[in-house]
C-alpha cells in the first residue's frame, strides 16, 4: 500500500472516533504548547538579560583593589592599598589598546533640591567616565576638562535621581545641595534601567572627581589621589585578554608585589560575568526543558495507550485486511502512521496554542519572548518522534498477529 | 511460438491439480492439552472444480479451508497449491498469494464499518503489487458482477444481509481469484438469499473459478459437484 493510501486509511480512522483522537492528542497538545511557551520565553528572558549585560559594555576591564593579606589572614575584597591616580596615567599611557579610562571614587551623600531630598549614589568620576560605560545623555553635556581641572560644582543626574528630586520637570540649570555643597544640573543620564544583578543604575549622580575629592569625600581619603575603580574600555574584544594582562603587569610592578606573591588587586570584565550569567540561564532552560518533555513522555503514553486500545478493538479488521493481501508491513505502516498524524495533529494544535500564548504574554505582559523557526521545527519534529516512538509497540502488536486468530477475535 | 508454448504449459496445468494436500496434520494447543484439527488429510483438487466440505463443527472442515487459504500454516506434511509449497513461503509471500490467488467469503460478512461499498471491494487492490490506479473501476465492474452496482456508495449498515455477503464476494473477486474459499457463507442469511447466493457461486464456477464452501448444510452442500465429509480431523467420505 503506498504512503499516501495509509495516511488516507489512518485519518479516516481517526475520524471514526473524533472525540477520543481529541483526548488521546491533549497529552501532546499539553506538551507541545509548553515546550513553546516555556522555551520562547526563557530564551527570550536569556536574550534580554544578554542584550542588558551587553550595554554595560563588553569591552569593559574593571580595576579594583583586592585583599590584603597579612601573616597569611585575607582581609577580603577592597582591603589592599587602593588604587591611585598614578596607576591610571600609567595604563593610560603604557597600554596602547585602551580606549578611554575613567578613575571613580564612590560615596553616598543626600541630594537636596528645594523642598525634596533624595540620597543616592555619587560618583567622583572624570570626562571619559561616560564614553567608558557607554552611558548616553538624555539632557544637557558631559563635564568639561576645564570643569574637571578646576573641580567646578556641576552634577549629571541619574535618571532615578532626577526623577525623586524634580518630577517630571526638567533638572537641568536648577541647583541642587550635595551634602550643603551647592551644584549646578548640567546633564541628565538617558534611563538604563536594571543592572543584570539587580540594582538601580539609574539612581546614581556623577561630579566631577576632583570636586568630589575637594568637597565631598576629602575627609574619608587616606591618600589624596585615591581611586575606588579604574574602568578601562579596550579597542576591541580581541585585546581583550592581552590588555588584561599588561595591567596586571603594570600594577603588581607598581605595588612591588614579590614573584609569587598573590595579586593584591583584581582585573575582571564583562565576559566573566556574561559567562556566568548564561551558566545559571542554560540551568534553568534545561530545567524547563526537561519539565516540558516530560510533558511530551507523558503525551506519549496516552497516545500508545489509545493505540493499543484500537488496535484490540480492531483486531477484526487487521484479520481481514490480512486475509485480503496486506503485509505485515503493511499494518505496521498503517497504525504507525495513525499514531504519527495523531502525534502531528496534536503538535500543530499545541504549536498554535504555545505560539498564541507566547505572543500573548509578549504583547500584554511585555515578556521578552523569542519564538525561532528552529524551535518551532524541534517541538513538531519531537511531536512526531513521540508518535513514532510511542505508536511502534501498539503497531507492532498489530502487525504480528495471526491472520485467523485475528479474524476470530470476538 | 510463444502463445504455442504458453498453452502448452497452461494445458499441463490444466492437467495436474490445483491443490494437492499429503498427509497434511493441524494442531492447535489449548490450554495444555493438544488438539488434533486435522490429522492427516490427504486429497487433491483440480482447477475449476465446486468442492463442498462438510461435517460437523469441531471436524476440521474450517481449519482445511484456512489452510488452503494460507490464513493459517499446516503442522505437517504438504500443502501444495498451484505447485507452490505454502508451508515453506514467509509471511509476505503469504500475503502475496492470498491477495492474488484466492479469494475468501466469510459467515459474517467482514466488511469495513462507516465504509462504502465500493471502498470494501477496492480493499484487495490497496494492497495489490500490480498497483491501483483503476482500482475503483475494477471494484464497480466486480459490484455490477454480483448486481450491486447500484448500492456502491451505500456503507455496510445501509445493506440487507444478502447485499452485505454480496459485497463480501464482489471483494472476493477483486484481484480475479483463482480459488474461492466460502465459510458457512450462507450460514446467517434466510433461504431465498441463500439461493441467490448459491447461484452466484455456480455463476462464478461456470467461469472457471475453483470454489470451495465449506457447510453444514446438506441441501447446500448436495448442489456442489464434489463432497468431502470430514470427522476428527480425518476425511471420511468423498464423493461425486
Amino acid at each position: 500500500m503506498n504512503p499516501l493510501a495509509s495516511f488516507r486509511v489512518a485519518i479516516a480512522a481517526l475520524k471514526v472516533n473524533a472525540l477520543r483522537s481529541f483526548l488521546a492528542m491533549l497529552g501532546v497538545i499539553i506538551g507541545v504548547a509548553s515546550v513553546i511557551v516555556i522555551v520562547s520565553v526563557a530564551s527570550g528572558a536569556s536574550q534580554a538579560i544578554e542584550a542588558r549585560i551587553k550595554a554595560l559594555g563588553t569591552n569593559l576591564l574593571i580595576i579594583s583593589p583586592g585583599s590584603f593579606t597579612s601573616g597569611g589572614r585575607r582581609a577580603g575584597e577592597g582591603t589592599a592599598s587602593a588604587l591611585s591616580e598614578g596607576d591610571l596615567k600609567v595604563i593610560r599611557a603604557s597600554v596602547p589598546s585602551v580606549a578611554a579610562a575613567a578613575g571613580i571614587i564612590q560615596g553616598s551623600a543626600p541630594l537636596v533640591a528645594g523642598s525634596s531630598n533624595w540620597t543616592t549614589q555619587v560618583n567622583g568620576v572624570n570626562e571619559d567616565f561616560l564614553e567608558v560605560r557607554d552611558w548616553a545623555l538624555a539632557e544637557g553635556r558631559n563635564f568639561t576638562e576645564t570643569e574637571l581641572r578646576a573641580g567646578a560644582k556641576a552634577v549629571i543626574l541619574g535618571a532615578t535621581a532626577a526623577r525623586e528630586l524634580f518630577g517630571s520637570a526638567s533638572a537641568i540649570g536648577e541647583q541642587i545641595r550635595i551634602m550643603n555643597v551647592p551644584f549646578n544640573v548640567i546633564g541628565q543620564l538617558a534611563v538604563k534601567g536594571q543592572s543584570g544583578w539587580g540594582s538601580d543604575q539609574d539612581d546614581i549622580a556623577l561630579v566631577p572627581i576632583t570636586t568630589a575629592r575637594r568637597r565631598l569625600f576629602g575627609a574619608e581619603q587616606t591618600i589624596p589621589d585615591n581611586l575606588r575603580q579604574i574602568m578601562v574600555e579596550i579597542v576591541s574584544a580581541e585585546e581583550m585578554a592581552d590588555a588584561q594582562a599588561e595591567i596586571e603587569t603594570i600594577l603588581r610592578d607598581r605595588r612591588r608585589l614579590r614573584v609569587g606573591a598573590p595579586d593584591d588587586f583584581r582585573v575582571r570584565d564583562m565576559a566573566d560575568f556574561i559567562r556566568t550569567r548564561t551558566e545559571t540561564q542554560s540551568i534553568l532552560s534545561l530545567l524547563l526543558g526537561a519539565t516540558a518533555a516530560i510533558s511530551l513522555v507523558v503525551g506519549g503514553i496516552g497516545i500508545m495507550n489509545i493505540m493499543l486500545v484500537s488496535v484490540t478493538e480492531r483486531t477484526r479488521e487487521i484479520g481481514l485486511r490480512m486475509a485480503v493481501g496486506a503485509r505485515r508491513r503493511d499494518i505496521l505502516s498503517q497504525f504507525l502512521i495513525e499514531a504519527v498524524a495523531l502525534c502531528v495533529l496534536g503538535g500543530l494544535i499545541g504549536l498554535a496554542i504555545g505560539s498564541g500564548a507566547a505572543v500573548a504574554m509578549s504583547v500584554w505582559g511585555n515578556w521578552p519572548i523569542a519564538l525561532s523557526p528552529a524551535l518551532i521545527a524541534i517541538a513538531l519534529a519531537s511531536a512526531a518522534l513521540v508518535g513514532i516512538f510511542f505508536g511502534y509497540y501498539p503497531a507492532r502488536r498489530a502487525a504480528q498477529m495471526n491472520p485467523i486468530d485475528a479474524l476470530r477475535y470476538e | 511460438m510463444a502463445r504455442k508454448r504458453r498453452a502448452a504449459i497452461s494445458e499441463q496445468a490444466k492437467a495436474a491439480p490445483q491443490i494437492v494436500a499429503r498427509n497434511l496434520v493441524k494442531t492447535y494447543r489449548l490450554g495444555g492439552s493438544v488438539i488434533g484439527a486435522l490429522q492427516g488429510i490427504s486429497v487433491e483438487i483440480a482447477r475449476g472444480e465446486y468442492l463442498a466440505v462438510t461435517g460437523a463443527s469441531g471436524s476440521g472442515k474450517s481449519t482445511f479451508m484456512n489452510l488452503i487459504g494460507a490464513l493459517d500454516t499446516p503442522t505437517s506434511g504438504s500443502l501444495k497449491v498451484e505447485g507452490r509449497e505454502l508451508g515453506k513461503l514467509g509471511s509476505d509471500r503469504l500475503a502475496l498469494y492470498r491477495n492474488e490467488k484466492v479469494g475468501f467469503v466469510f459467515q459474517t460478512f467482514n466488511l469495513l464499518a462507516r465504509t462504502s461499498a465500493l471502498d470494501n471491494v477496492a480493499l484487495p487492490l490497496l494492497y495489490s503489487p500490480r498497483g491501483h490506479r483503476n482500482a475503483r473501476d475494477k471494484a464497480r465492474t466486480c459490484l455490477e458482477r454480483v448486481g450491486l452496482a447500484d448500492r456502491a456508495s451505500h456503507q455496510p449498515s445501509e445493506l440487507s444481509g444478502g447485499q452485505q455477503q454480496r459485497v463480501a464476494i464482489a471483494r472476493a473477486l477483486a484481484n480475479d481469484p483463482h480459488i474461492l474459499l466460502a465459510d458457512e457463507a450462507t450460514g446467517a442469511l434466510d433461504s431465498h438469499t441463500t439461493e441467490e447466493i448459491i447461484g452466484l457461486f455456480e455463476e462464478l464456477n461456470a467461469t472457471g473459478i475453483t470454489v470451495i464452501i465449506v457447510t453444514h448444510e446438506p441441501d447446500i452442500a448436495r448442489r456442489a459437484r464434489r463432497r468431502l465429509t470430514f470427522r476428527d480431523g480425518q476425511i471420511v467420505e468423498d464423493a461425486a
